[in-house]
């Protein structure tokens, strides 16, 4: 696939995840992810810190998440991606100590490769859901382990759907607060 | 977590995403409500606000401040975007001082030499320093606000820029009060005024617009 029928892609993908078609953002995010990782391998090769990998991928697709609204559908959507990507990316390994220079051009160009992964384990998320509320905890848990729906989630934890949905989105939000707590820690 | 399963809990938020181009317009209605209350609470109109609406040097200071706000706003907007630069905007900025500079030096050769001193220092340069921050506030309060549900990549850059754009507004609410109209007085007193607020907004940003 080319890199602009990719864009083209993402954007209508967007575009009815705007119009609030779920199962057309899993497929924009899914189709995201390698990209991203990508992107995060190249430059933890470059500072030797490829443990972290994956921690970044997670990291920038919440961010992605959280930030959706600031991508214009009447731009393209490519260095939208890439501008998150490298914004993030500096972030982590600056917390990690390393003063590096990133050009948005290498982004753009390593956004082009597919990264399918190996090992998609992370562990900086499972520390951050450590830290939320119980039952924001319980949610993102109950949804990440099987996959289980809005619904089975509400019925398990006898909660209306609503506050579900409210606790979810509020758990995300905490999740990127706290991500960007720890960036400024150390 | 699996990176697969945190994509399908992310895809499960199915809250709409607040946009970031209609927060932002809504600030800015936000922000003229708020200079506008406390100019018509508390500052008001000039006395003679009747006889200078014929004078074409306090008119001008309503085309450099509105241009200022305008400009500026622009500028956030593009700003408050992860993939936003300011490079093209940047330079709609240079408008707003190019007016005023050309203002200036037309003032330089109207009047004569002996009245620049009288021109530059007015009457007014106190509540000139006070009066426009503190119209500031509030519109520099709604564009923080509005830039926290953007993405901006330099979070100083973009609240400075905030801190222009509110300038920009309470400097126009407050030239209707103000009656130093040269513009020998604008170009010496305002930007000292405009550069407190883009202060308070680069220090602010900083902390604030982090994502």
């Amino acid at each position: 696939m080319t890199a602009s029928s990719r864009e083209d892609d993402w954007a209508a993908s967007m575009r009815a995840a705007m119009a609030g078609d779920a199962g057309a953002y899993h497929s924009f995010l899914v189709s995201v992810a390698p990209h991203v990782r990508a992107v995060a391998r190249a430059r933890c090769r470059d500072v030797d810190a490829a443990g972290e990998v994956e921690d970044i991928v997670q990291e920038v697709l919440l961010t992605i998440h959280l930030k959706r609204g600031t991508w214009d559908p009447s731009r393209p959507i490519g260095p939208w991606v890439a501008a998150i990507t490298r914004n993030k990316l500096i972030d982590v390994l600056r917390r990690r100590g390393h003063r590096i220079s990133i050009p948005i051009e290498d982004v753009m160009d390593t956004l082009h490769v597919e990264d399918k992964g190996d090992g998609l384990l992370a562990r900086d998320i499972d520390t951050m859901l450590a830290q939320l509320k119980a039952p924001q905890r319980e949610i993102v848990r109950s949804i990440s382990l099987d996959g289980s729906s809005i619904r089975e989630t509400a019925q398990r934890l006898r909660m209306t759907e609503g506050a579900v949905r409210v606790a979810l989105h509020r758990a995300l939000k905490a999740l990127g607060a706290l991500y960007r707590s720890s960036a400024r820690e150390d | 977590m699996k990176t697969d399963d945190l994509i399908t809990v992310l895809a499960r938020d199915s809250s709409p995403p607040w946009r970031f181009r209609p927060v932002l317009l809504a600030a800015i209605c936000g922000s003229i409500i708020a200079a506008a209350a406390l100019f018509f609470a508390g500052i008001g109109f000039r006395p003679d606000i009747a006889e200078a609406l014929g004078s074409g040097r306090f008119l001008f200071k309503f085309v450099v401040t509105i241009t200022l706000a305008v400009t500026a706003s622009l500028a956030v907007g593009a700003l408050g975007s992860p993939a936003g630069g300011v490079r093209r905007r940047g330079l709609l900025l240079a408008i707003a001082p190019a007016l005023l500079a050309g203002a200036a030096l037309l003032e330089l050769a109207a009047i004569p030499q002996s009245q620049w001193g009288r021109s530059l220092v007015g009457h007014n340069a106190r509540f000139c320093l006070t009066l426009i921050p503190l119209l500031a506030v509030g519109p520099l309060a709604c564009f923080l606000a509005a830039l926290r549900f953007g993405a901006p990549a330099n979070p100083g850059l973009a609240g400075a820029v905030a801190g222009l754009a509110a300038s920009g507004i309470a400097a126009t609410f407050y030239a209707a009060n103000c009656d130093d109209d040269s513009p020998l007085f604008v170009m010496t007193w305002y930007p000292i005024a405009t550069m407190l607020v883009v202060l308070a907004g680069y220090v602010i940003g900083r902390k604030l617009l982090r994502w």
